[in-house]
């Protein structure tokens, strides 16, 4: 073990199993003597549920049963619940409609899971599905976030569709900067609704074992013990120390599965009752249909600015959209994930944000990569291009201008920044994208008859959640601290706990690193154990990029402790005094002497503590053998990373057609343990902004039918939609972690959708919506010439 | 999926005597397989036809490319005879779905499937195809009769599509940004006596666009083209496209493909 582990392109220990087809995912496990299942759905966007007829189903051949909510009542089991108390500014709580397991008296959007069948066969369960008939009463669906408010009510007692009116800010601070401003601007501002689409679809199988009385649910969960709380405690399915938690391979999430579902309710509870394994695995048009989805804001904001280009003051007035139901944490995504952001890396001494979250006849809305700090990040970097425009100044120029340049900045919101740099990543990226030299690319485009145009986001992200006083204070239900526990064999290999999760995040290499670094063991005799509640400590799950910053530092605190007991063990066997051992690449030292042990002896003696020559017990007194340490990490502070994006596109007026020529990022995530893994998790965050700046778009109709509900209809970007992305960094470490990382992985999808809506903005001269679509485009390209005529 | 009985067949004699009103035939199973997934329609008898090797195969003769029914997009993008016979009719095949989708999916199942935004059944009205089936030669305008329906009689099999081989063509294909199918495709082939301008993916089932090619009839060019203003009320309308958009589509991609034909 010489060089350091951390900081280093180590390969992903875990591209071996993926790469060769060997992952094991939830769908790949069979149960002996497993039955499978299949929801039944609701077609309609609203509608009461006057009758549910079962008897043909249930006489259906291989059909075990068919359950719905008079079963679920039964058994007592509890609906779903929102994790995240939200107080609107009238001081009254959000209001929640009931959101049972499976519907019980209404339905509210189209894919609400009204009834379960379990058969033999999957084939037999989906025949006996077109048997079971549910007598509806279809009622006017309400669709359209901006309307909501106008609308009937979609649950009883809830006014309006209102959830909550929820304000952050000091607004007659904010008022005043308005009234002594010289320039106000304004605009409005959509953030389209988007589709997670995890590689692989949600599943889970439930299995009780009637003779230990154990539930076992295998499910794919970036939060396997969270949802065995959230399950024990609030749905009522088996108490948390007889029910574990498997979430195995799982791929992908990008926040959608946080939280249990409907489906894991009622997968696990069916198992129990029916005393047989039940199985199932979603479809995908299902998966469009009920998995959570994402954004869908509509924004109107304001800067007031001086003559001199200071921003003085930022109005923020959100509608958000809930959908049908309050998903677990679909309460802080559009709020407390949302406005203390809006200031993006700006002083701006006065900020007012007001966010009104409505319900909708659409699929629940959820945290999404990034979880309302995209949605923070468009707002504003879209305000600042149109202000730097209509005041008449360079964009690159006025945002520096308001760049926050002394750390630690208290922000006028919420947040303490600790550390950054923001100069030096815009400068950087300005010049990794050629800046200076953009008008001579304008021309060459010109020249092709094509348009160009540059566009810059900047974004501070709020990370590393989180620290649980703060959090607490503001509503959350529980802190969100992280545990680890290193657990040394005899032999002197690791296992490493983690409560975090991974699902495409690499924790099996980033995490080993950091181990490796701290005790100094090859990366191939450390293993990483997670995604299982009977093997690892209680833990958060991964979200947030959290997992590094949080569960990370449990990792390296855990290794301190390992060290701490194993000098003492060292310095019993060395005969010398344990304040003077030293510990150094994976060797326990007596300092100017040739007495040393290796890690691995020491483990060796921990579990084996026999005669070492002269030494009876190598275990000094008062210490325990055996080589395992936990540790539990609540962070004191979030942790800010931030970054400067460029982008250049190129349109084609004829068709409209945008092509995303060149993209530049340069992020400050602090230290870097794997720059590859870093790179990698840029690069997905990328093609999902991008993805929502240009293509991605959940599209309702009127009566609530989803027509984007399958790859045929909803846009996902691809290899070839992309340019080779430029990538670099800047470094200010964060103070808040002793690893001082911020961590990564929203960063590119937070960035770059202003970053490339500046871009096209720039490029035709006009207004343009996400996605901007070639159509989009054309039009917007179509009007702007149109009215040119009629004025002429 | 709903059950059915399956049946491989080594001949167009087995296959035709085997259909009933209840039975589908297989190729590629590109486009049946995901609708019987869905359980968008079932069978009771599921004939599959890729044995049957009278079906494959690349021919050119005089002035016609016969290609059989069997024939995967894959072959007929590789194929040197094709390229060099009707270019376009190669850059066609290369540019429908992915990989998968080019190695499984034939000619014969693309066109009695006559999807309304499919490449292929614009090749066959712009290059004068004759569409050979197992009992008779149809032309190519009287085969696709609307959205997802030909003249193809129950258990009548495409065996092979003729088509003519033009001084110059081009297809090109504005892809749905979702599905890659043709938001607008448009073919133009330039024969001695005649410009032929086929269309795809603009209404239900593919259609000449008479006002290209009187245009180009006129003078074959780009600028032909410039003052060609197409009207939008008979053209689809979708989330991806206005009929008003795809309209203009439709000239640019016509400009595009007079610039490219060879
Ligand atoms: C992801 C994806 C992308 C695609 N992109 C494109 C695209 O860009 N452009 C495009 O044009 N197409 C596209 N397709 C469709 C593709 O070309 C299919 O191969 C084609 O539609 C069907 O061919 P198949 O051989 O798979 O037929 P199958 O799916 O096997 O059959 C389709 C239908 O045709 C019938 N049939 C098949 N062969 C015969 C025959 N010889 N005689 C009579 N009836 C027959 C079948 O009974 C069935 O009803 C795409 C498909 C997919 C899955």
């Amino acid at each position: 073990m010489a060089a350091s582990m951390i900081g280093s392109k180590v390969e992903r220990k875990e591209d071996k199993k993926f790469l060769t087809g060997k992952g094991r995912y939830t769908a790949d496990i069979t149960l002996a003597n497993q039955t499978f299942a299949y929801f039944i759905r609701s077609p309609h966007a609203r509608a009461k549920i006057k009758n549910i007829d079962t008897s043909k189903a249930k006489k259906a051949s291989g059909v075990i049963d068919v359950l719905t909510a008079k079963e679920l009542n039964e058994d007592k089991i509890g609906g779903l619940i929102a994790g995240w108390k939200i107080v609107s500014k009238d001081g009254t709580d959000m209001k929640i409609p009931p959101h049972p397991a499976l519907a019980s008296d209404s339905v509210n959007y189209v894919g609400d899971h009204v009834a379960l069948v379990v058969a033999e066969t999957l084939q037999q369960a989906r025949d006996a599905a077109e048997l079971v008939k549910v007598d509806y009463k279809v009622l006017k669906a309400v669709v359209n976030t901006g309307d909501a408010m106008n609308s009937e009510s979609i649950h009883d007692g809830i006014d309006k569709n209102l959830s909550f009116d929820w304000e952050l800010g000091d607004k007659a601070k904010t008022d005043e900067a308005f009234s002594s401003a010289d320039k106000i601007v304004k605009m409005t501002l959509t953030n389209n609704r988007l589709v997670p689409n995890a590689m692989e679809p949600r599943a889970s199988i439930g299995d009780f074992n009637p003779s230990s009385e154990e539930l076992t649910l295998y499910t794919t969960s970036q939060n396997p013990h969270l949802s065995r709380l959230v399950m024990s405690a609030f749905n009522a399915i088996h108490p948390e120390h007889k029910f574990r938690i498997v979430a195995p391979d799982v791929g992908g999430g990008f926040g959608s599965k946080i939280y249990p579902y409907a489906e894991d309710v009622v997968v696990a509870w069916a198992a129990k009752r029916l005393q047989r394994p039940v199985k199932w695995v979603c479809e995908r048009t299902d998966s469009f249909l009920s998995d959570c989805h994402g954004r869908d804001h509509i924004t109107n904001c304001e800067l007031a600015i001086k003559n001199d280009g200071t921003v003085t003051g930022l109005k923020v007035d959100t509608i958000a959209n809930l959908g049908g139901y309050a998903s677990l944490f679909a309460t802080v995504t559009p709020t407390y994930l949302y406005g203390p952001l809006v200031l993006g890396l700006y002083n701006i001494a006065s900020a007012y944000c007001n966010v009104k979250a409505v319900y909708t006849n659409t699929a629940p809305v959820d945290a999404y990569r990034g979880a309302g700090r995209p949605e923070a990040t468009y707002m504003i970097e879209r305000l600042m291009d149109k202000a730097a425009k209509e005041m008449g100044m360079d964009r690159a120029e006025f945002r520096k201008k308001n760049f926050i340049r002394q750390f630690p900045h208290q922000q006028c919101l919420v947040h303490n920044i600790d550390s950054g740099d923001y100069e030096a990543h815009f400068n950087k990226a300005l010049e990794l994208s050629d800046y200076s030299n953009f008008e001579k690319r304008k021309a060459e485009s010109a020249a092709k008859g094509k348009l160009r145009g540059i566009g810059f986001s900047t974004y501070i992200e709020a990370c590393g959640i989180a620290p649980s006083a703060a959090v607490m204070s503001l509503g959350a239900g529980v802190g969100l601290w992280e545990s680890a526990e290193i657990r040394f064999n005899a032999t002197g290999n690791i296992s490493v706990m983690t409560g975090t999760h991974s699902h495409g995040q690499s924790h099996d290499t980033t995490f080993a690193q950091i181990v490796a670094d701290k005790l100094g063991v090859p990366m191939e005799n450390i293993d990483l154990v997670h995604g299982d509640t009977d093997k690892g400590p209680f833990g958060m799950g991964t979200y947030g990029s959290r997992s590094l910053a949080v569960g990370g530092t449990a990792i390296a605190k855990a290794c301190d402790k390992i060290v701490e007991k194993g000098k003492k063990v060292a310095a019993h066997m060395l005969e010398a005094n344990p304040d003077e051992i030293e510990f150094k690449d994976g060797e326990f030292i007596v300092p100017n002497s040739n007495k040393k042990k290796t890690i691995g002896e020491i483990a060796f003696a921990c579990y084996l503590p026999g005669t070492y020559g002269e030494i009876k017990s190598p275990l000094p007194e008062g210490v325990e053998p055996g080589l395992k340490e936990t540790a539990f990490y609540d962070p004191v502070n979030f942790s800010f990373p931030a970054g400067s994006h460029v982008c250049e596109v190129e349109v084609d007026p004829t068709t409209g057609e945008t092509k995303v020529d060149t993209y530049t990022c340069v992020d400050d995530f602090g230290n870097l343990i794997n720059p590859m893994i870093v790179e990698g998790q840029i690069h997905g965050g990328l093609a999902q902004g991008i993805g929502q700046a240009l293509y991605e778009n959940a599209y309702y109709d009127e009566t609530g039918q989803l027509v984007t509900a399958s790859y045929m209809d909803y846009t996902m970007p691809r290899a070839d939609n992309f340019p080779e992305f430029r990538i670099d960094y800047t470094c200010t470490p964060a103070t808040s972690n002793p690893l001082g990382v911020k961590g990564c992985g929203e960063a590119g999808a937070i960035a770059s959708p202003p970053a490339v809506m500046n871009a096209v903005i720039d490029a035709i001269g006009t207004e343009v919506s996400m996605p901007a679509t070639s159509e989009k485009v054309w039009k917007a390209l179509k009007d702007k010439s149109d009215t040119k005529k009629k004025a002429a | 999926m709903k059950a059915f009985n399956f049946h491989e067949v080594k001949s167009v004699k087995e296959a035709t005597k085997l259909a009933s009103n209840k039975s589908t035939f297989l190729a590629g199973g590109m486009t049946l397989i995901p609708s019987m997934k869905m359980r968008l329609s079932s069978f009771s008898d599921v004939i599959d036809i890729k044995e049957i090797k009278e079906l494959y195969g690349i021919k050119v003769k005089g002035k016609s490319v016969i290609i059989g029914a069997n024939t995967k997009h894959a072959d007929v993008a590789a194929s040197k005879e094709v390229r060099k016979a009707v270019h376009s009719l190669a850059g066609l095949a290369e540019g429908i779905g992915d990989p998968q989708v080019r190695n499984c999916g034939t000619l014969g199942g693309s066109i009695s499937n006559n999807d309304p935004t499919a490449c292929y059944p614009s090749a066959c009205i712009a290059l004068d195809a004759t569409i050979h089936t197992s009992s008779r030669k149809v032309d190519a305008e009287n085969f696709f009769t609307g959205m997802f329906e030909t003249s193809l009689k129950k258990g009548e099999l495409v065996t092979a599509v003729e088509f003519q081989i033009p001084e110059k063509s081009c297809y090109i294909k504005f892809p749905n940004p979702a599905s890659r199918y043709a938001m607008v495709g448009v073919y133009i082939a330039k024969f001695k006596k005649e410009v032929r301008c086929a269309v795809t993916g603009a209404q239900s089932v593919v259609y000449r666009c008479k006002e290209i090619e009187k245009a180009l009839n006129n003078n074959f060019s780009e600028s032909a083209l410039d003052s060609v203003s197409l009207k939008s009320s008979n053209l689809n309308s979708d989330i991806h496209a206005s009929a008003e958009y795809r309209a203009s589509l439709i000239v640019s991609c016509a400009q595009k493909a007079v610039a490219g034909s060879k």
